[in-house]
């Protein structure tokens, strides 16, 4: 069970949330003009990557908000948690967080 | 290859069993080969036996990272059933499962294919509806199923609670064909029969990059033991597909989540069938040594760490106990996780890719074991003709872009 730390409650175990999938995947401010590939692309390609990935949360049980996370999906670790709306925090390329 | 007979059990028994040869060779990678393999687990190892087989291909090499078979394929659950929903699942599914019939003997190897029946339980009105729905549709399509009262059920198996409880068994539906395997058999018995035909399976050679020549095509793979020439790759990884095709540039609609399973101690036979429920996760039938075999839903969030959070593995034990009551006071006696690759549809890619010479067999999600045999032989006849086998060519990476779905996520309404 992972301990999240909601942004706004602080840490708090993975039962208290839900899962929301990739972060940072923008709707398409005009999806008319979007040809097949581009709008496949935005339904159902994501990265999936092995290492650090960038995952909305919602603190279900809690205060209710969503939020973002780093976690690294080959040890399940979490980097860090930032509210929704705010960019994606760089890394270093040891996977560190860089202090800001 | 040693032909396995009771005639030979029986010689070798008066040897003192030490004339057993090695199963296949550990060999080392050649410089080239016509097709390479990534990933040596059932759907890699079948492909290679029947390229072999039934295409005259036999320069062919399977690469694995780790060992043979220490993937999903060796992790599973060993559900096999064809009941699916729309055509094009019900054709692959059924293919494969006529080839279950047969394999033990087409490989010489007891795979322990066991059709003891699959019933899947249906716990209120809308499952009851959609397996009527999928009774129906399988009917149509030449494939057994057939729906069970509550008591109907209890009788096919008696250890099922048909009481009142929180999730009621209102139903179910059985494939009577439907049954187990024995996981680690399969990917052994492919390997030994596509190994006697020539292919060399290299263990612990792990692909770190795929080659591309100027013109964009394939020219071989890189990999922990050097690099491998080949003009065909097909990439038959599971949960690493992404990894993969990421090194050929090529972006595919999958996430890869962990599955748990667990079994308990063993036990004298006590369990007659299998036994499923989607709708509270939870998945149970009884190996040939005694252990109830449970399966549980997939975790929340992506992930390769192959194991999964406790409260998933618990959850599922809260619906085993409510469903077969007997079993509160078994003991778990493992448990472990496997990342499956899972599509939007939750229907499998096999199919060419954008690059020339690079095919793809990926998408199994939770329940790929079952389509084994007929996923490696539809998957070996596209890339030996470079062109889909009929079975085959509705499950593109283009019908996602195409909007030409086959969505089993919709029908069975949760994984499966
Ligand atoms: C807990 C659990 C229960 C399941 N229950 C069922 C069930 O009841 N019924 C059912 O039908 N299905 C079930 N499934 C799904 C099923 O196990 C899979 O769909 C199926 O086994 C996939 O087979 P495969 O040969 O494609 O994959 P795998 O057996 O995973 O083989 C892929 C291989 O690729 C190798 N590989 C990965 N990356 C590389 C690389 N870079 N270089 C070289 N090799 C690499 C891996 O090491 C692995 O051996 C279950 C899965 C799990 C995890
Ligand atoms: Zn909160």
């Amino acid at each position: 069970m992972l301990l999240i730390t909601c942004p706004h409650c602080g840490p708090r175990a993975e039962l208290e949330f839900s899962y929301g999938g990739e972060a940072h995947i923008a709707r398409p401010v005009d999806p008319t003009g979007l040809d097949d590939e581009a709008w496949a692309t935005f339904l159902y390609k994501r990265s999936n990557p092995k290492g650090v990935h960038a995952e909305r949360w919602r603190h279900l049980h809690g205060c209710g908000r969503f939020f973002n996370v780093l976690r690294d999906t080959i040890s399940d670790t979490i980097v860090t948690t930032y509210p929704a709306g705010e960019s994606r925090p760089e890394m270093t390329s040891d996977g560190k967080e860089n202090v800001r | 290859m040693q032909n396995y007979s009771a005639f030979s059990l029986f010689k070798q028994a008066l040897g003192g069993h030490a004339g057993w040869q090695r199963q296949w060779r550990s060999p080392e990678p050649k410089a080239e080969y016509d097709v390479i393999i990534v990933g040596a687990g059932g759907h890699g190892l079948a492909t290679a036996h029947y390229l072999a087989k039934e295409h005259g291909i036999t320069n062919v090499a399977v690469v694995e990272k780790g060992w043979l078979g220490g993937g999903n394929t060796g992790r599973n659950t060993t559900i096999i059933r064809s009941n699916y929903l729309f055509d094009e699942s019900a054709a692959l599914y059924e293919h494969a499962l006529k080839l279950w019939e047969g394999l033990s003997q087409d490989l010489n190897y007891n795979v322990m294919y066991s059709p003891r029946g699959v019933l899947m339980l249906a716990h209120n009105i809308h499952d009851v509806q959609s397996f009527k729905r999928h009774v129906h549709a399988n009917r149509l399509n030449g494939i057994d199923n057939e729906w069970l009262s509550a008591e109907e059920c209890k009788e096919f198996c008696p250890p099922l609670n048909i009481g009142a409880m929180r999730y009621p068994i209102l139903g179910g539906a059985l494939q009577r064909r439907g049954g187990t395997a024995r996981h680690d058999a399969v990917a052994w018995g492919y390997a030994r029969a596509a190994d006697a035909r020539g292919v060399d399976i290299i263990e612990n050679c792990e692909v770190t990059g795929i080659r591309r020549g100027v013109n964009g095509a394939v020219e071989g793979v890189e990999t922990s033991r050097g690099f491998i020439r080949a003009k065909k790759v097909g990439v038959s990884a599971a949960g690493h597909t992404s990894v993969i095709m990421s090194m050929a540039g090529v972006r595919l609609p999958l996430e890869s989540y962990p599955l748990q399973a667990l079994v308990s101690e063993p036990v004298k036979p006590a369990f007659p069938c299998v036994v499923m429920s989607n709708t509270i996760h939870a998945y149970i039938s009884q190996s040939d040594k005694g252990e109830m075999v449970i399966g549980a839903g997939t975790d929340a969030y992506t992930s390769y760490s192959q194991r999964g959070a406790l409260h998933i593995a618990s959850h599922t034990l809260d619906a085993i106990c409510e469903l077969v009551p007997m079993f509160r006071r078994l003991r778990m006696l493992r448990n472990w996780g496997g990342i499956v690759d899972v599509t939007p549809d939750r229907s499998p890619i096999i199919a060419k890719t954008p690059v020339p010479g690079l095919y793809v067999n990926c998408g199994w999600g939770t329940g790929g074991f079952k389509a084994t045999p007929g996923s490696g032989n539809v998957f070996a006849w596209t890339i030996a003709r470079d062109e889909p086998h009929k079975i085959n060519a509705p499950f593109t990476i283009e019908r996602f872009r195409d909007g030409i779905l086959i969505d089993e996520a919709a029908a069975a309404a949760v994984a499966h």
